[in-house]
C-alpha cells in the first residue's frame, strides 16, 4: 500500500514536471524569442487557458503527501523552509505576471510583466532542479525526521551542504536547461510562423547544453549518493529508465530537425518522466535520504500514514483522478492547433 | 518575539489576505450563475454581456486566490511541521481531496468559461458557468472540512504513541460543526458578492454611467443580499452560536464577555472586557437576552469564564471578544441596508434614491471586514488549542525553523502583498470605469 501511494505521488509530481515543466519553459523563452508585442502576447496565448491547471498539479502533489506521507511533508516542508519561501514568492510573481500583462496597454506595464514572467519562470526552474538535488545527495536528518538547511555554506556537497552547492547547482542548471527545451517545444507547436521557426532553433541549441548537463549529473549523482549505485546494482532492470530518458532526449533532436514538432514534444516528455523515473527508482525505498546515518533517512515505510487513511485514500482518489483526466483532455482538445 | 508567535503571526496574515479573494470568487460565481440564467431564460443579451462583464472582475480576483492560496497548502509543512506530522493523515484526506475534486475542476473550465463564447453553445457556456460554480463552492466544502475538524475533531483514535490516526472517513464529513460553519460561510460569501455587485451598480447610476447595466446590478445585488443577510443571522449564525455552546463553552463565554456564571445571562451590546478585573467596562446589555438566544429560556444558566480553568481559556479574549461583536454589529447593518434597499425597489424608488445610492455604494468594503472579523472569531477562539481538545498551539509549529528565518518570511510576505493589493485594486478600479459595453 505504501508503495503505492508512492507511486501516486511520484505520478503526481511527473505530471507537473511535464505539464508546468513546458509553461516554465515558455517562460525561459520568452524574451529570448519573442521580440514584438504581438509575438509576446502569442507565447502567453499558448498557456494561457492551461497554465493554472498545470500548476494545479504541484497542489494535488502536495495535498496526497500530505495525507499519504506526514512525517515526510513535515520534515521536508520545514527544513527546506527558506527556498519553497522563495519558490511561493516566485511562484506568485510567475501567476500574476501572466494575468496582469494584458489589462493595460503602456510602453512600461508590459515590459515591465514580460521580464518579471521570464525571471521568474527561470529562477523556478533552478529552485526545483535544486530541490531535487537536494533529494538526491541527502539532508542532515535527526533522529525526529526533522533538519533545518541555510540556504548556502561552502558549496562542497559534504556533511555541511547548503540548499545549493556544487552538486545541487549542476542539477539546477540541467532542469533550467531541460525546461527550456521543453518549453521551445511546445512553443513550436503552438507558436504561429516566425516564432515558430526561431523556437525550434532555440531548441536545437539548448538540446546540446541539455545533453551536457545530464550526462554530467548522472555521474555526479552516482557518486553523490551510494545508495543509487547500490541499487542500479541490485535491480538492472531499473537501466530501462535511463535508457528510455536517453532515447527520448535522442528523437527530440531528430524529430526537431524533421520539423515533427508533435513527436519532438513527446519526445521531451519521455525524457523528463525517464530521468524522474530513474531517480525514484534508484532511491527507493528512501524518499528523503540522510546524509550522516543512513538510518536516518525517512523511507516509503517510517513516513507514510496509518493503513486505514491510505485504503480510504483510494476509494476517493481514483475516480477522482480519472475525472481529471476528462477535463484535461476536454481543454487540450478544444485547445488544439496554433494560437492566433 | 518568539518563534512561535511569529508562526501565527504569519499563518494569520496570509490566510486573512487570500481569503479576501475566495469569498467574492464563491459568491460571484452564483450570481454570474444567475445572470447567465436570465440571459438564457428570457434570451436577453443584456445579461449576456452583464455576466461577461463580471466574468473580468471574475477572472481577476480568481488569479489573486491562486496566487495567495499556494503559500496556505505549503505553510501547513513549512510553518506547522509538527502539527502536520501529527494530524495529517486526518486532515490531509480533505486538502488533497480540495486539490483533486475542485481545483482541477475549477482552473480547468474556467479557462472555457472565459474563452470559449464564441465556440460553444449558450447552454453549453452556462453549464461551464455551473462548473466554475460547482468547482469554487466544493473548494469552499473541503477547506471548511478541514477547519471544522480542528475546531471539533471526529472519526479519529489516538494511538499508543498519542498519534493521531484516522479511523472512520465518513466522520470527516458528518461531524455537526461543518454543516454550520459551511453554511454561514457560503452564506457570507454571497453577502459579499451582492454588496460588490450592488457597489458597482451604484456607482455607475450615480455617476451617470453605463446606467442601464447600473440597474441591473443593484437590483440583482439587492435581491441577493436581502436574502443572504438574513440567512447570516438566523438559521446559520445561530447554528455556529450553539456549536460553540456545546463544544467549545469557553470560548462562547469569552466572546461574550461573560466573567461569571449567571442564570438568565445579559447579551452584551458593548462594553469593553477587561480581563484583569473579570469585568465588562461601559456595559450596555440586553437582560437575560444571551441565556435565550443559547437555550430558548430566558432564566437558562449560562456559564461565564469563572466556571473553566483558566488554561481552558482563549489566550486573547479582547480581541476575541471585539471580533465577535464587530462580526455581528457590522451584519446587522449590512442586513438593515440591504432591507432599506429591498423596500426602495418594491416602490420603485431603488434606482433614483440618490443618499440611498451612495449608502449601497459605500457599504462594499464593509462585508470584507465582518468575515475577517469571523474568522478571527473562530480561530482565536480555538485557542490555546489547534486541535480543539487534542493538541496544544504551542507543541504544533515547526520546531527547526527560527524566529529570525520566519520574520523574514513574515515581512516578504507583507512587502509582496501590499504591491499584490495595490495592483488588484487599480486593475478592479480601471476594469469598473472602462464599463460592460467595454467586454467583448
Ligand atoms: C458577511 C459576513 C458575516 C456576517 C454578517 C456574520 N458572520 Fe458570522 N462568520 C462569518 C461571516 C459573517 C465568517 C467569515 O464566514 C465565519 C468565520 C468562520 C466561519 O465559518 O464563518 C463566521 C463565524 C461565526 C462564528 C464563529 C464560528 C466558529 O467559532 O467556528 C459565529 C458564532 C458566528 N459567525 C455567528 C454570527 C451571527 C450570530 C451573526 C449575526 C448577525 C453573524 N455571524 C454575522
Ligand atoms: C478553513 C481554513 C483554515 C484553516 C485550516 C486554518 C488553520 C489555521 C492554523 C493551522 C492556524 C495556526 C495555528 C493557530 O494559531 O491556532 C490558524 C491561525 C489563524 N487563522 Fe486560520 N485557518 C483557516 C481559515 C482562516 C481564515 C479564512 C482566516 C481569516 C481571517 C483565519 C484566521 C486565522 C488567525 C487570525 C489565526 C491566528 C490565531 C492565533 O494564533 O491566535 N483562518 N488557522
Ligand atoms: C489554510 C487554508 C487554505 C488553504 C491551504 C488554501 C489553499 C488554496 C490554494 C492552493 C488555492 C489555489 C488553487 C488553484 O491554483 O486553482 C486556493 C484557492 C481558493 N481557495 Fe483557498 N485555501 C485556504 C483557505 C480557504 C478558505 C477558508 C476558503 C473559503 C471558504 C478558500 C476557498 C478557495 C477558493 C474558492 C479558491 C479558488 C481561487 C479563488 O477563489 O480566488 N480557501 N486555496
Amino acid at each position: 500500500m505504501e508503495t503505492l501511494w508512492f507511486c501516486l505521488v511520484a505520478f503526481l509530481l511527473a505530471g507537473y514536471v511535464v505539464l508546468d515543466g513546458f509553461d516554465l519553459g515558455c517562460g525561459v523563452a520568452h524574451l529570448l524569442i519573442a521580440r514584438t508585442d504581438a509575438e509576446r502576447q502569442s507565447v502567453l496565448r499558448a498557456i494561457g487557458p492551461v497554465w493554472d491547471g498545470n500548476e494545479v498539479w504541484l497542489l494535488a502533489a502536495g495535498g496526497t503527501l500530505y495525507f499519504a506521507f506526514p512525517a515526510l511533508y513535515a520534515g521536508a516542508f520545514s527544513g527546506f523552509y527558506l527556498p519553497l519561501m522563495i519558490v511561493l514568492w516566485l511562484l506568485i510573481l510567475r501567476g500574476i505576471s501572466i494575468e496582469f500583462r494584458n489589462h493595460i496597454r503602456s510602453l512600461v506595464w508590459q515590459p515591465l510583466w514580460d521580464v518579471v514572467f521570464a525571471s521568474s519562470s527561470g529562477l523556478l526552474a533552478i529552485f526545483f532542479g535544486a530541490a531535487l538535488g537536494n533529494v538526491v545527495r541527502g539532508v542532515p536528518l535527526d533522529g525526529q525526521g526533522e533538519f533545518f538547511l541555510p540556504l548556502w555554506t561552502d558549496f562542497t556537497a559534504g556533511p555541511n551542504a547548503g540548499i545549493l552547492d556544487w552538486y545541487t547547482v549542476l542539477v539546477a542548471v540541467a532542469a533550467l536547461c531541460a525546461v527550456t527545451l521543453h518549453g521551445a517545444l511546445w512553443l513550436g507547436l503552438k507558436a504561429p510562423g516566425k516564432l515558430e521557426a526561431r523556437a525550434r532553433r532555440l531548441a536545437s541549441v539548448v538540446w546540446w547544453p541539455t545533453l551536457a548537463t545530464v550526462i554530467a549529473i548522472t555521474f555526479a549523482s552516482f557518486h553523490i549518493q551510494p545508495h543509487l549505485r547500490a541499487s542500479f546494482e541490485a535491480h538492472p532492470w531499473f537501466d530501462v529508465f535511463p535508457l528510455i530518458a536517453v532515447l527520448g532526449l535522442a528523437a527530440v533532436q531528430v524529430l526537431n530537425t524533421r520539423r515533427r514538432t508533435l513527436g519532438a514534444f513527446l519526445g521531451s516528455c519521455v525524457f523528463l518522466l525517464g530521468m524522474l523515473a530513474s531517480v525514484a527508482a534508484g532511491l527507493f525505498p528512501y524518499v528523503l535520504p540522510a546524509t550522516g546515518d543512513p538510518r536516518l533517512g525517512l523511507t516509503v515505510f517510517n513516513s507514510a500514514a496509518p493503513h486505514y487513511g491510505l485504503q480510504v485514500g483510494l476509494y476517493w482518489f481514483i475516480p477522482g483522478m480519472l475525472l481529471t483526466f476528462g477535463y484535461f483532455t476536454y481543454t487540450y482538445r478544444s485547445f488544439t492547433g496554433k494560437v492566433e | 518575539m518568539d518563534a512561535l508567535t511569529l508562526h501565527r503571526l504569519h499563518f494569520a496574515f496570509t490566510i486573512t489576505f487570500h481569503y479576501l479573494f475566495p469569498q467574492l470568487t464563491m459568491g460571484l460565481a452564483l450570481l454570474i450563475l444567475v445572470l447567465k440564467t436570465m440571459g438564457l431564460r428570457t434570451g436577453n443579451e443584456h445579461y449576456h454581456h452583464a455576466a461577461r462583464f463580471w466574468a473580468k472582475i471574475f477572472a481577476v480576483n480568481f488569479a489573486m486566490g491562486v496566487v495567495t492560496g499556494i503559500p496556505m497548502e505549503f505553510q501547513f509543512g513549512t510553518n506547522w511541521s509538527r502539527f502536520s506530522k501529527a494530524a495529517g493523515g486526518v486532515i490531509g484526506q480533505t486538502l488533497a481531496m480540495e486539490g483533486v475534486f475542485s481545483f482541477f475542476l475549477e482552473s480547468s473550465f474556467l479557462g472555457v468559461f472565459l474563452y470559449g463564447e464564441k465556440r460553444l453553445s449558450p447552454k453549453a457556456h452556462w453549464f461551464a458557468a455551473f462548473l466554475v460554480f460547482l468547482g469554487s463552492w466544493l473548494s469552499g466544502f473541503f477547506i471548511i472540512a478541514t477547519d471544522a475538524w480542528m475546531q471539533h475533531p471526529t472519526g479519529y483514535v489516538l494511538g499508543p504513541h498519542g498519534e493521531i490516526v484516522l479511523s472512520n472517513f465518513a466522520a470527516l464529513f458528518t461531524n455537526p460543526w461543518l454543516f454550520w460553519q459551511y453554511a454561514h460561510n457560503m452564506t457570507g460569501s454571497v453577502v459579499t458578492a451582492s454588496f460588490v455587485m450592488a457597489s458597482t451598480g451604484a456607482f455607475y447610476l450615480l455617476t451617470k454611467s453605463h446606467e442601464e447595466y447600473g440597474r441591473t446590478f443593484v437590483r440583482t445585488g439587492v435581491i441577493a443580499g436581502v436574502i443572504s443577510t438574513t440567512l447570516m443571522a438566523f438559521p446559520t449564525g445561530d447554528g455556529q452560536a450553539k456549536n460553540i455552546a456545546l463544544h467549545q463553552p469557553p470560548t462562547l463565554a469569552a466572546m461574550e464577555g461573560l466573567f461569571h456564571t449567571e442564570n438568565g445571562a445579559p447579551l452584551a451590546i458593548l462594553g469593553q472586557p477587561d480581563v484583569e478585573h473579570q469585568r465588562l467596562d461601559n456595559p450596555l446589555v440586553l437582560p437575560n437576552a444571551l441565556s435565550f438566544l443559547t437555550y430558548q429560556r430566558w432564566h437558562a444558566e449560562v456559564r461565564g469564564l469563572d466556571a473553566f480553568a483558566p488554561e481552558r481559556w482563549p489566550d486573547n479574549i479582547p480581541l476575541l471578544y471585539y471580533s465577535y461583536h464587530i462580526m455581528i454589529g457590522l451584519g446587522t447593518i449590512l442586513s438593515g441596508v440591504m432591507v432599506l434597499g429591498a423596500l426602495a425597489l418594491g416602490l420603485g424608488r431603488l434606482y433614483t434614491l440618490r443618499p440611498l445610492l451612495w449608502l449601497v455604494m459605500l457599504m462594499a468594503p464593509f462585508p470584507y471586514i465582518a468575515t475577517t472579523a469571523g474568522w478571527i472569531t473562530a480561530e482565536v477562539g480555538r485557542q490555546p488549542w489547534l486541535i480543539y481538545g487534542v493538541m496544544r498551539t504551542a507543541t504544533g509549529a515547526s520546531a527547526r525553523v527560527s524566529a529570525g528565518n520566519t520574520l523574514f518570511t513574515l515581512i516578504g510576505f507583507m512587502g509582496i502583498y501590499t504591491v499584490l493589493a495595490m495592483l488588484f485594486l487599480l486593475l478592479i478600479y480601471r476594469e469598473v470605469e472602462e464599463g460592460p459595453e467595454h467586454a467583448v
